[in-house]
């Protein structure tokens, strides 16, 4: 084990793959010299040269477009997309085309593209540079989506997406980007479709996406010293949806709560609460979504605060079920 | 009509097989359609089709132009495409039917089409969705270093997308092996092209450094001298080119639309004077490069080709529900 960064675990996962296979290769605005607009693909350029790291035009319709061919032609491209906002610029390459090839074309064509994107919310970039929706693509049959919470994690998936034979949405968080934790050594991946325990616990389940995991242990830690006994599951990967894990810990502790930085409505708690619901009604004594308000992203900060789900709000919502 | 029509010429240096095969091309696209058209009132095709009658000599034109290993990109208008590219009347009409041995499976219909053999690469639906797709595909080709190259095809209502541009400025920034086709057919739908958009098509290539080309849509030997020409350039590294031919569709945008609340009769008869398979009829029996007969015998084949396709279509059961699954997820 060693301790690293979730952005130099990024980096390493890419680095390592382009080096195992030689069909793997990175696009995007500013992802060569620059390094990227977060440095995930930083010294990349000049390890393996301009053909296979690639500066494109700030045109993210043509970015996945190039993605998306390339790999129906048998290659494996990463392309970058600055921020999870700018993937409604390429909605129609990446909803309507990416997810739909294989099933489309009766099983004729594969497009294993992996397209990595962040979302900022947190760091004061306002409404248009902060969106977290991984729903979205929940709703659209086709892509898998995965959204890591730690180093180690966003590892291993990366290298899963990469290596499949299916559209990957790789969201990362930038407000995790400084955040270290111990990665495996060697070469490792994580399967897609299986969640993370983070904590065991028996009172409360909470599900929690990305930058919450870690929000979530920390309420946990404060309610564990008031003897409040918190389990954090972390699903990782959103398609698919490890839905057995998630139903196996509310039958245990009969409360679920849901945690994320998208705004609630049709956010991925509704369909974590919908599902369990659905399959798990008689054993519910409690459930909440823990959400941002449906309201675009705020500036100022303190505005920015009062708007951000987090340990506080996650804390609160267990007390309450608890009471 | 805009001034921009050219007499067929026949080069010499275009063999006699070569513009018989044109020829052939050309009835099999348009048997095929005036079929759909049929098949479509008897309810046997469901959805939606969109007819490629009248734009025959583009994608004749076109693909006649490239080798074994090119490569198209097609569109919603896109079974003249097919047809010209070397897939079987059998899979197309499978397809349209919601039959598996349709070319998807009969997941696709009508608007989509994939025949990896014959070297027919995907076609979408959205307007202008095909076209940032066909860079990847240039791209892929590029890195592979392969003599080959692709094209893309595309209505006039594209050129006004977002993704025509993103996609023409990264292919050429890039010296991409694509070539641009727009079948300029007069009209998005309803609005003609002098109400939509703002200068002539090929003209837009320049904005690109790239160069632009007009063809004359109605003319076979025009459109395939074009994209000759367009073909060697991407083969030889030198880029994409976008080819505006000039054509027009006579019946409607679908099939379900008669095409004339927003067209005259007497344009739509001005255009079909200018009929691209009877203009090469002509012109091949005038100069005595083919005689009646020989032409009479393609004819026919056509024709019976089309008859066994439809039978062998129609008599095939549709496909079993497990279908809906299995191809989500590769």
């Amino acid at each position: 084990m060693k301790t690293l960064s979730y952005a130099q675990a990024i980096h390493d996962a890419l680095v390592e793959e382009m080096r195992r296979d030689e069909k793997v290769f990175v696009l995007g605005e500013d992802v060569a010299r620059f390094g990227g607009a977060f440095k995930i693909t930083k010294g990349l350029l000049d390890e393996f040269g301009a053909e296979r790291v690639m500066d494109t035009p700030l045109s993210e319709n043509a970015i996945i477009g190039a993605a998306m061919g390339a790999a129906l032609m048998g290659y494996r491209p990463v392309a970058e997309i600055m921020y999870m906002d700018f993937l409604h610029e390429c909605s129609d390459q990446l909803i309507n085309h990416l997810p739909k090839m294989h099933f489309m074309t009766g099983g004729k064509l594969t497009a294993p593209a992996v397209i990595r994107t962040q979302y900022s919310l947190g760091r004061n970039t306002g409404a248009q540079h902060s969106q977290f929706f991984p729903s979205l693509y929940m709703n659209t049959p086709g892509i898998m989506v995965a959204a890591p919470s730690t180093p180690a994690d966003a590892k291993g998936l990366l290298k899963t997406a990469i290596r499949g034979s299916n559209p990957v949405l790789f969201v990362e968080c930038a407000a995790l980007y400084g955040s270290k934790g111990e990665v495996p050594d060697g070469d490792y991946t994580i399967p897609f479709g299986r969640a993370d325990m983070k904590r065991p616990g028996t009172d409360v389940t909470v599900v929690a996406v990305s930058r919450m995991v870690g929000e979530a242990l920390s309420a946990a830690d404060a309610l564990a010293s008031e003897g409040i006994s918190v389990e954090v599951l972390d699903p990782r990967t959103l398609v698919p949806l490890d839905t057995d894990t998630i139903l196996s810990s509310v039958k245990k502790t009969s409360r679920l709560i849901t945690a994320e930085d998208s705004c609630g409505t049709c956010g991925v708690g509704a369909e974590i609460v919908a599902r369990v619901s659905e399959r798990a009604m008689d054993y519910l004594e409690g459930i909440e979504r823990v959400a941002c308000p449906d309201v675009p992203a705020p500036f100022s900060p303190p505005l920015q605060k009062a708007y951000m789900p987090g340990r506080d709000t996650i804390a609160k919502a267990v007390k309450k079920m608890m009471s | 009509m805009r001034g921009f029509t050219r007499s067929i010429k026949l080069n010499d240096s275009i063999s006699k097989t070569v513009l018989l095969s044109l020829y052939e091309t050309m009835l099999r696209q348009r048997a095929l359609e005036e079929r759909v058209a049929e098949l479509y009132k008897e309810g046997l095709i469901p959805g939606l089709a969109h007819p490629y009658i009248g734009q025959e000599a583009v994608a004749a034109g076109v693909c006649a132009a490239l080798e074994k290993g090119d490569l198209i990109v097609s569109n919603h208008r896109g079974h003249g495409h097919s047809i010209a590219k070397g897939v079987s009347e059998q899979a197309i009409f499978s397809e349209l039917m919601g039959k598996d041995t349709g070319m998807c499976l009969g997941l696709g219909g009508s608007m989509h089409s994939t025949d990896l053999q014959a070297g027919v690469v995907f076609s979408t639906a959205i307007v202008g969705g095909g076209i940032p797709l066909s860079v990847g595909v240039a791209l892929a080709l590029k890195m592979d270093k392969k003599a080959n190259c692709v094209v893309c095809f595309f209505g006039d209502g594209a050129t006004n997308t977002g993704a025509f541009h993103e996609a023409l400025n990264l292919a050429a920034v890039w010296k991409l092996p694509v070539v641009f086709v727009c079948e300029n057919n007069q009209y998005a739908v309803s609005v003609p092209v002098s109400k939509s958009t703002s200068a002539r098509i090929f003209q837009r290539a320049q904005a690109y450094g790239i160069p632009g080309r007009f063809a004359d849509g109605m003319n076979v030997l025009d459109v395939y001298a074009a994209a000759t020409e367009a073909v060697s350039r991407a083969k030889k590294g030198e880029g994409p080119t976008l080819i505006e031919c000039e054509t027009y569709r006579y019946r409607g945008h679908g099939i379900y639309d008669s095409g004339l609340d927003y067209r005259t009769q007497e344009e739509i008869n001005e255009w079909m004077s200018r009929d691209p398979i009877r203009a090469l009829q002509q012109k091949l029996t005038t100069d005595k490069t083919a005689t009646t007969e020989e032409l009479e015998a393609i004819h026919s084949n056509v024709k019976s080709r089309v008859d066994e396709a439809v039978r062998f279509a129609r008599d095939r059961p549709y496909p079993s529900e497990d279908l809906l699954t299995r191809f989500v997820w590769a």
